[in-house]
């Protein structure tokens, strides 16, 4: 008789989901974005396929709106596993398209990384994405399948998932078609920063307290940046602060914080009486169903 | 810190939501936020109190309609267990989404409303339970504020019960009064059932025993993808990656490859890049043999000693999940574990009907939601061996290679 600490059980499962994803389709990709959450599918990956390569390249939608300290982080990674980087970069995508770039004070554009996200499928045929998405962030997110599968769109249709039982994957696909595969979908964000420390893994600057230059707007801190407008009467200070979740510079909230490592931000996780996204992430304050309707559009 | 996978079945206005929104509400694993966009919602209705169904109806057409549509997974421990929680849907027409919680649950939370009784539902999530081999049953008498928390009423729900569960053979059941609104027997013993001896619902999630879940004697290897680095240094390289199913390994033990019948022997084990000399069920992990053999993709490593079932006809139980009926002589792709083969639905022996559990002979026709015995023959062999011993080599689905979708899951017998 054995058994088997939770954590290890879910690294388990999440090696195994991405070996499924590496046995089923042809041409895979594992969405990176210099977040914790995607860091750790790296270390995932590491464990699933060393001593060989990764059966995918890692693919960065870059918004041209990221923290440096997360690009820098990422072009290091890169550097150290020896695989392969592909950026998509929507800064392009705007530009070829002629995409309607949006105005206002945090003007984000998270929406429009789904069409970068679409264009670099579609550019290099992969037939599945791998993602860092987790149940417990959002309850859309909390709806979704392990193996997600999208249209030629890349829509995601809630009503329509397809059965998934045990831990057995059905990534049959049409052509045209692309499947989401969510290796962590079972994890809390402490699960993540529990793995972390247990693997010792690097993580990007921002994630550890620092001074930085902030915009207090609705109870919130938006770092200062040539991104977002600020006007006369806006309040901005000096802070200590640390970033729990890492996104656009636009978008993402730092929370006050003297926690210089991971035990002290473990503690304040445990501590803290605000979820993940609502303590940090603007964009999903603007409707009730703001993930629903973004994943039914392509997001990943 | 151990796992207890579980799952919530009732019917339409259980009260199963709000079971699950008071377990999460009272093990504080509620977020402020969280609560205030609830809060929010609720502003409009009568009653003032807050609607914990919120929390888990995450899709706009549930919160349109105040029905659960498709699973919604939560999480929450305490300070003994970590809990994966799948909500599953009450109504009839999303069954295949409870049979996909239900398939990795090591126990059930069945809702009773205790003003009806036990009803049609309650008796379709305990076939569905009891097929899928669910170990631990906790039957939740719900809504006992309504009837004003009487042993009565409690007593003689149970005593239905108890027909259906040795009907279906469940054991390990537990019965337990609550009322999820208001929070007795939830996370503290209610005052207003003094007459009831057992112990709260939280209390009985953290102490569930869990050894019976894993099959230790048999062991079973399905090969998920091979590692071949080609690299200088590791030119002879070839690391047959997947997850042990059930049993332990160790370097050293004399194996075979199924269904080609190669033999070799384990010369490593590795966890996560790092070298071990023994690896167990639940492990994902990378073997290399001693001797150079042709090992893809859907073959399964076993022991010399101790192997499945090789063979082309199995006999299933069968939950069928399409809106197309299922007619024999249909072909589907029959997928195990890594393992896909063509496979023809040769025979339907009968149909079980969820009232009476009457098994109806050659039913003319097999439609969504319908559970039934069946023989499947495949175009090659299939190492497998039986659900009620081994869950993960006695499991399968069917899917219908011309849409992709899952239509069906099988039980081998």
């Amino acid at each position: 008789m054995h058994t088997i600490e939770y954590l290890d059980q879910l690294e388990s499962e999440a090696i195994h989901i991405m070996r499924e994803v590496a046995g089923q389709f042809e041409k895979p990709a594992l969405l990176f974005s210099g977040g914790k959450d995607s860091i750790t599918l790296v270390r995932i990956a590491e464990k699933a396929f060393r001593p060989g390569k990764f059966p995918f390249p890692l693919v960065h939608i870059d918004t041209g709106h990221n923290f440096p300290e997360a690009i820098e982080y990422r072009d290091r990674l890169v550097n150290q596993l020896g695989e392969k980087l592909i950026v998509g970069s929507v800064e392009e995508t705007i530009r070829e398209k002629g995409l309607t770039v949006p105005v206002g004070k945090f003007a984000s554009r998270n929406a429009l990384q789904t069409f970068t996200l679409l264009d670099i499928i579609e550019k290099h045929g992969f037939d599945a994405c791998i993602g860092g998405a987790r149940r417990d962030e959002e309850k859309a997110r909390a709806k979704e399948r392990i193996f997600s599968v999208r249209n030629e769109f890349g829509q995601w249709d809630p009503k329509l998932q397809r059965p998934e039982l045990w831990n057995i994957y059905n990534g049959r696909i049409h052509k045209g078609e692309n499947v989401r595969a969510f290796p962590i979908s079972n994890w809390t964000e402490l699960d993540v920063w529990n793995y972390i420390r247990k693997e010792k893994i690097d993580l990007p600057s921002i994630y550890f307290s620092h001074e930085r230059l902030c915009l207090s707007y609705q109870e919130q801190l938006v770092a200062v940046s040539p991104f977002i407008t600020i006007d006369e009467d806006d309040e901005i200070s000096m802070k200590r602060v640390r970033y729990r979740t890492v996104g656009d510079m636009t978008c993402t909230a730092a929370v006050e914080s003297n926690a210089t490592t991971i035990d002290e931000i473990i503690n304040e996780i445990i501590a803290t009486k605000t979820s993940e996204r609502g303590e940090t992430r603007i964009d999903d304050k603007v409707s009730e169903a703001a993930m629903e309707d973004r994943k039914k559009n392509g997001y990943f | 810190m151990d796992l207890l996978r579980l799952i919530t079945a009732g019917s339409v206005d259980d009260g199963k939501s709000t079971l699950i929104g008071r377990l999460l509400y009272d093990s504080k694993s509620i977020m402020i936020d969280q609560l205030e966009a609830i809060e929010k919602q609720t502003k409009n209705k009568e009653n003032g109190s807050i609607d914990l169904a919120l929390l888990t109806d995450g899709l706009r057409a549930e919160r349109e309609q105040g029905i659960t549509i498709d699973i919604a997974y939560k999480y929450f421990s305490t300070p003994k267990r970590k809990f994966i929680l799948a909500d599953a849907p009450g109504h009839i027409q999303y069954t295949r989404n409870m049979v996909t919680g239900a398939s990795n649950a090591d126990l059930a939370i069945i809702l009773i409303d205790a003003r009806k009784g036990v009803i049609e539902q309650t008796k379709r999530h305990s076939i569905i339970a009891s097929m899928l081999g669910i170990k631990h049953i906790v039957v939740a008498i719900n809504k006992m504020d309504l009837v004003n928390f009487s042993q009565d009423v409690f007593t003689n729900i149970l005593l239905d019960y108890t027909k259906t569960a040795s009907e279906l053979g469940l054991k390990n059941v537990i019965y337990i009064p609550i009322s999820a609104l208001q929070g007795d027997n939830i996370v503290e013993k209610s005052v207003f059932m003094p007459w009831y001896d057992g112990e709260s619902l939280l209390h009985i999630l953290e102490n569930v025993k869990l050894d019976s879940e894993v099959n230790w004697n048999d062991a079973r290897f399905p090969v998920q993808y091979v590692i071949r680095p080609q690299t200088l240094a590791l030119h002879d390289y070839r690391g047959y990656a997947g997850k042990i199913t059930s049993g332990t390994y160790k370097v050293g033990d004399k194996i075979t490859v199924l269904p080609a019948g190669l033999e070799s022997t384990l010369k490593t084990i590795e966890i996560g890049g790092k070298q071990v000399t023994e690896a167990f069920a639940s492990q994902s992990v990378t073997f290399q043999l001693t001797d150079d053999i042709d090992i893809s993709r859907g073959d399964i490593i076993v022991k010399q000693e101790n192997q499945p079932l090789l063979t082309q006809d199995l006999e299933v139980l069968l939950c069928w999940m399409d809106a197309k009926p299922l007619k024999a002589g249909n072909k589907y792709l029959l997928q195990i574990n890594s393992r896909a083969v063509k496979s023809v639905v040769k025979n339907i022996e009968y149909k079980l009907d969820v009232n009476t559990l009457e098994k109806l002979r050659s039913p003319e026709n097999v439609g969504l939601n319908d559970v039934i015995k069946a023989t499947i023959r495949t175009a090659l062999p299939v190492a497998v061996d039986s659900y009620p011993i081994n869950k993960s080599t006695g499991s399968g689905i069917l899917i219908d290679e011309t849409s992709n979708a899952t239509v069906g899951a099988c039980m081998i017998q």
